[in-house]
């Protein structure tokens, strides 16, 4: 960060609100309080909008990852002098990724189309078509930015390399080839019931005891077999942890809440006319959405500075209160709030100790999240691993590759005709749920080795691998290719041979809400509903007395955004 | 569209279309003084256009526009070009109209006539369809009107098909989808297209097919019409066959003139008593056909030419085409033993409605046996005194060797040498149907499911019939449509009626069933051998009736104490003379007319039933109009005969009975019997002897 080139002073030095970083939430709180006509700035280190929601280059984003992934270095000296009124508290970024395995397999054919990929740091992420994100989006005018298309299916994945369709609507059901007659018979009354109790039907109201019970013991309740409770569990609920082991499920789904998830699918299919399915993704990729945010944000008077980072908050002396940050530029900037990404942690000035109102709030500054970790990884091929298909996602239900396995792996596969990557390429994107680094390297190593062809790890080779954390990746790799060859080990017949590979941990901080308000990391959900809600939360904090995108027009946002969200045909 | 609820019009709608209205009108005026006085210019066409464009319903319009693009046709300077162009015009008028309304009968059928005329191009016709099925998927005008431009393009039904299914996945509640499958497939196996060679390849499949869409969805009832029609491809033999015969083959009949004593050894199965010299060969085949002649059936016996012999359908339209045909062969009066042999399908002309020819000749054979006629004045015959009280009938016990037209109707075996060839997949396909819809109704309790099911095991038990010789599911039948009754009040008619017609299967299915309803009237004073049988149906709230084929033999017939409205079919039963229809539901005298085919009929009861209690009989469309028809002129021929009587008023009763020779009829309970409408029965019917047990001068 020494290359920071000469920085134009910013004018004027003083805002209501300062948002520091470009990842989804900031985005949305940003754009919110410009349009509730606050002054805004919105700065972020890095030369591209995002953060850690962005979509990169393929040659970038080894690099965003280790920047991310180590502990900063020592603290700029300068940085920590006080002023007379201010306390100084330098800044700086925390790792947030580890075990960062970077492998490629064909260095020639990236290179020459390295800018053609849009790679998104925090996938897998889809829209539902009738989630918050699209509803937001539409009541924002959001989707002026962005286009998106359908995901054509989701799948159930097995150890076997089996795609099962999920059958998650009536077409679907009496279409599917899997399902025995009593099977769909099964499921099509199941959600029936589902809508019936919606709809608020008398004679197929699901009891109050039944809405509070765990969803799996509702759906053993109704008799459905097991391979249908997976379906709607892990591929349609899409709940994280295995729900039939309550030894290792730290999320056990009610009713309540898998009969809203099934809500959110059903309403989400045939919402827009030319999306044939429940899920959507954005051409260029999911980075598209806090740009959008930011755009909109911009056009409400928002002052945008990247490449800028932030090197210190300046606090009162004598209250401890936050008073405005201090730029890399050197420049002091001033705010009432302040909106601060994930990333950064605060140092204590060294030598002196803390002013004793400051000292109170520290424990914010260093506490530690420990809410476990996401386990990315992104493949890129040459091949789709459905040859009719291009966009689709697949779910791996727990213990569907291995019996240890706990969690729900995820995986999308997104294709050129999205922006995403050179035509003739799939990008597909991985993740689990995982408690340490070796957990999440199996998960997605056993995806990997059911699906792909890896090609060997040659020194003569031109694979260059880059791998942080060597004590984890390559044993793992290993033992979960012994055990996934219980299935039909031809390996390479048919599977699509990676080219490159990026596998990663990340951290899942959440947001905070105190001294200072920072925002989430990317959760491990397939959609980003948990991270509006945070976002709505944050401005609630800070803006008590405004609303929240107050409707500007009387008319019905959804009607006159139809048009404008429906995917491209 | 579907599925969108009704609003009550708020005051500005009606305001607004109020104001349509005048507009139309004022263009409606104008237009019609163009059209009387044949106008076909530039702005008075446009002016129709405006029209269609407001209301495509209006069918003069369109009548209007043809007739001037039939005037620019016929202009000496009308080129091929300036023709398309016209042509094109109307097209575009259609395709406005239709936004306007995509269900208007004339729109579309005014597309049909422009594209009939050859000028314009086809393609755009199925963009056109895609628009309009994909706006609505199961606009029956669009499918209609797709079937018209397939055949016109000469699209292969196999593409068609193809489209069929892709449609019905996008959503398989699709009437339409599937109603054009099963045209397409009818077309395909009729043309036994490479694929589509037989039933037995296809519709194995079709039923996967249509299985999905009923597990699905049971309570869709576009998938139930698909699969009843499956069923009846499955059921349905493509030729017609002869089922049935009085006499039956191999029978030995014994013919007495009526008013004699007698004291044969006879059965009372085969005894028949006749009055008129003369006795019915019935044939029975399983569905209606036409061509039976004397050419197409030979006869073959001493006593009377083949060419003699007439052959009638029996149906109660006027129409040539009937499942029961009857001929009249005269009594031999020289050899009182002979034997008669009677081949069906001589030559081939005989044909069902559906077009396939009878391609199975058989042939029966019987031996006839005259009593010689020892007339005994004194003597009252049985056949006017019958009175249907329970205790004058005693259960006929057969006599071990007595041939029982059941027994010999087995022997007939007129199906079973060419059928059970084809049945073994029939059979297979309904095996394993019947096992689906069990499994269907273990998962959950489902009318349709049911009613299926009862359908599925009767086809199977009539398919499986020549063989097994029993209905094994009977019970299991009654008991399904018992249910339905009770869990669908609103279709509880039919439901009955089925269970009716299933019961009295079951009844007539086997000797032991049939013996039990089996009765010989016991104030016969001649011995009980020899005198006829009376079949006794009665008390068994039958609401419908059928399996005739089986009760060819029967000349006395109880079926009072039921619930009937209609005894449709009965015409078959050519022998019968003794019937009772007392205390039943029979709404109308036009309900009798099966009867006005009984020729043999001399005993009628049709006391307490509910004839005259309707002002306005529903059946009567069904029946000729004395304004309209022959019936009237009938009247006026005979209108001397019985003067004074506004006989205009009873030409139902004139039409019914006029031809029945009944000796004794039975009337009482009904609101139509007053006096009056008694005295004019007698006139009607001078055979008449006793009516409602009265003796008459």
């Amino acid at each position: 960060m020494d290359d920071i080139p000469p920085y134009p002073p910013i004018d004027p030095t003083t805002f209501d609100l300062i948002v520091i970083g470009t990842g989804l939430p900031e985005s949305i709180i940003a754009a919110a309080a410009s349009t509730a006509s606050k002054s805004v700035l919105h700065l972020d280190p890095n030369p591209f909008y995002g953060s850690h929601f962005s979509s990169l280059p393929l040659a970038d984003l080894p690099s965003f990852l280790s920047t991310h992934s180590t502990s900063p270095s020592s603290p700029r000296p300068h940085s920590s002098e006080d002023s007379n009124e201010f306390s100084v508290l330098d800044l700086s970024t925390r790792p947030l990724y580890s075990s960062i395995d970077i492998s490629c397999f064909s260095p020639d054919l990236l290179d020459q189309n390295s800018r053609k990929f849009n790679l998104d740091v925090a996938g897998p992420r889809v829209f539902f078509c009738a989630d918050k994100s699209i509803e937001l989006i539409l009541n924002t005018g959001a989707n002026q930015y962005m286009e998106f298309k359908s995901i054509d299916a989701t799948f159930v994945g097995d150890n076997k390399g089996n795609l099962l369709n999920v059958p998650d609507s009536r077409a679907a059901i009496f279409k599917d080839k899997s399902m025995g007659l009593k099977e769909k018979n099964q499921l099509m009354r199941f959600f029936k019931l589902v809508q019936g109790h919606l709809a608020g039907e008398l004679d197929v109201k699901i009891s109050d005891e039944d809405l509070q019970s765990p969803f799996v013991d509702f759906l053993n309740k109704m008799g459905l077999p097991p391979k249908i409770k997976s379906f709607i569990l892990y591929a349609i609920a899409m709940a994280d942890y295995d729900q039939e082991d309550t030894g290792v499920c730290r999320d056990l789904l009610k009713t309540k809440d898998g009969i809203d998830q099934l809500a959110l699918y059903n309403a989400s299919i045939g919402r827009f006319q030319n999306a044939s399915g429940a899920l959507l993704y954005p051409i260029y990729g999911q980075g598209e959405l806090s740009q959008a945010f930011c755009r909109r944000a911009a056009v409400k008077g928002c002052i945008y500075v990247l490449r800028m980072p932030v090197t210190a908050l300046l606090v009162d002396k004598d209250s401890g209160c936050y008073k405005g940050v201090r730029l890399a530029s050197g420049q002091d900037i001033f705010s009432q709030k302040l909106i601060l990404d994930p990333t950064f942690k605060v140092t204590l000035p060294s030598g002196s100790s803390p002013p004793p109102p400051l000292q109170a709030k520290l424990p914010f500054f260093s506490q530690k999240d420990d809410r476990g970790k996401i386990a990315r990884g992104i493949c890129i091929t040459a091949t789709s691993l459905k040859p009719d298909m291009s966009n689709f996602l697949v779910v791996y239900p727990p213990r569907s590759l291995f019996p240890e396995q706990a969690t729900s792996i995820r995986l999308l596969q997104i294709a050129s005709n999205l922006a995403v990557c050179p035509p003739g390429m799939f990008v597909l994107y991985i993740s689990a749920l995982c408690d340490g680094d070796d957990q999440g390297k199996k998960l997605i190593h056993a995806v990997m080795n059911t699906l792909l062809t890896v090609p060997p790890i040659n020194s003569e080779s031109n694979a260059a691998v880059q791998s942080e954390t060597t004590e984890s990746g390559c044993a793992v790799q290993d033992e979960t290719a012994e055990s996934s060859s219980t299935g039909p080990s031809d390996p390479g017949e048919g599977k699509p041979t990676l080219l490159w590979s990026a596998l990663y941990n990340q951290d899942l901080t959440l947001g905070q809400v105190d001294f200072i308000c920072s925002t989430p990391m990317p959760d491990g959900k397939l959609n980003n509903d948990y991270l509006i809600d945070v976002a709505v939360k944050l401005f609630k904090k800070i803006y008590p007395e405004d609303e929240f995108f107050p409707q500007t027009s009387s008319e019905n946002p959804e009607d006159d955004g139809d048009g404008d969200v429906s995917p491209e045909t | 569209m579907h599925g969108r609820p009704r609003k009550a019009p708020k005051p500005e709608d009606e305001a607004a279309s109020t104001a349509k209205a005048q507009k139309l009108r004022a263009l409606q005026t104008q237009f019609f003084s163009f059209h009387h006085s044949k106008i076909y210019t530039k702005e008075t066409v446009e002016l129709s256009a405006k029209l269609l464009e407001i209301n495509p319903e209006s069918y003069t319009a369109w009548n209007y526009r043809k007739l001037a693009v039939e005037h620019y046709l016929s202009q000496p300077d009308c080129n091929p070009d300036t023709a398309k162009s016209v042509l094109d015009d109307e097209l575009r008028v259609v395709e406005s109209a239709l936004r306007q309304n995509f269900k208007s009968y004339g729109a579309w059928h005014h597309r049909k006539w422009v594209l009939s005329k050859g000028h314009s191009s086809i393609d755009h016709e199925l963009r056109l369809l895609d628009k309009f099925q994909k706006a609505d998927f199961r606009n029956f005008h669009a499918w209609n009107y797709r079937r018209f431009v397939a055949e016109l393009m000469n699209r292969s039904e196999k593409d068609e098909l193809k489209y069929t299914e892709d449609m019905i996945y996008t959503n398989f509640s699709n009437y339409s989808a599937w109603h054009n499958r099963s045209v397409l497939l009818s077309a395909l196996l009729e043309k036994k297209a490479e694929g589509f060679l037989s039933k037995e390849n296809v519709l194995p499949e079709e039923y996967d097919f249509i299985h999905q869409a009923i597990f699905t969805d049971p309570d869709d009832q576009s998938g139930w019409f698909y699969h009843l029609w499956l069923l009846d491809q499955t059921v349905t033999t493509d030729h017609p066959l002869l089922v049935s015969t009085w006499p039956a083959h191999g029978s030995d009949v014994l013919l007495v003139e009526d008013r004699c004593q007698n004291s044969s050894s006879f059965s009372p199965f085969t005894t028949l008593l006749s009055d008129s010299g003369s006795f019915p060969i019935v044939l029975y085949f399983n569905q209606p056909v036409e061509g039976v002649s004397s050419s197409t059936v030979v006869m073959e016996c001493r006593f009377n030419k083949n060419e003699d012999l007439l052959w009638e359908p029996l149906s109660v339209s006027n129409l040539q085409t009937a499942q029961v045909w009857v001929a009249h062969l005269k009594f031999p009066t020289s050899e009182l033993d002979s034997s008669v042999k009677i081949s069906v399908g001589y030559t081939k002309e005989i044909i069902s409605t559906r077009g396939s020819l009878y391609s199975h000749p058989s042939t029966f054979s019987f031996k006839v046996h005259v009593q010689p006629v020892e007339r005994d004045s004194s003597q009252v015959s049985v056949a006017e005194n019958i009175l249907w009280r329970e205790e004058n009938f005693k259960v006929y016990r057969a006599q071990s060797e007595e041939s029982i037209p059941i027994a010999s109707f087995d022997h007939l075996s007129i199906r079973n040498d060419h059928e059970s060839t084809a049945s073994n997949w029939q059979t297979e396909a309904l095996a394993k149907e019947v096992e689906c819809f069990r499994e269907l109704l273990s998962l959950m309790d489902c009318k349709i499911g049911k009613l299926t099911l009862a359908r599925l095991l009767m086809a199977y038990d009539a398919m499986s019939f020549p063989f097994a010789n029993k209905l094994v599911h009977s019970e299991e039948v009654l008991e399904l449509y018992n249910d339905l009754m009770k869990l669908d009040p609103t279709h509880h008619r039919y439901y009955k009626d089925e269970h009716s017609l299933v019961l009295l299967q079951k009844m007539t299915s086997s000797k032991e069933s049939l013996l039990q309803h089996c009765f010989q009237y016991k104030d016969s004073v001649s011995s009980a051998i020899g005198k006829p049988i009376c079949l006794r149906l009665n008390n068994l709230s039958l609401s419908r009736i059928r399996a005739f084929e089986r009760l060819l033999w029967v000349q006395i017939l109880d079926l009072s104490h039921n619930e009937l409205e209609s005894i449709e079919g009965l015409e078959a039963m050519q022998l019968l003379s003794r019937l009772s229809l007392g205390n039943n539901k029979l709404r109308s005298l036009t309900a009798l007319e099966p009867l006005r085919k009984l020729k043999s009929l001399r005993v009628l009861d049709i006391s307490y039933n509910q004839i005259g209690d309707h002002s306005i009989d529903t059946t009567r469309y069904l029946c000729s109009s004395p304004l309209s028809h022959s019936v009237g002129s009938e009247l006026n021929n005979d209108e001397s005969v019985i003067n004074n009587v506004a006989l205009i008023n009873y030409w139902e009763a004139f039409y019914m009975f006029k031809d029945l020779n009944l000796n004794r009829l039975d009337i009482v309970g009904n609101t139509i019997a007053d006096e009056k409408f008694k005295s004019v029965l007698v006139r009607i019917m001078p055979s008449l002897k006793r009516l409602d047990g009265e003796l008459l001068d």
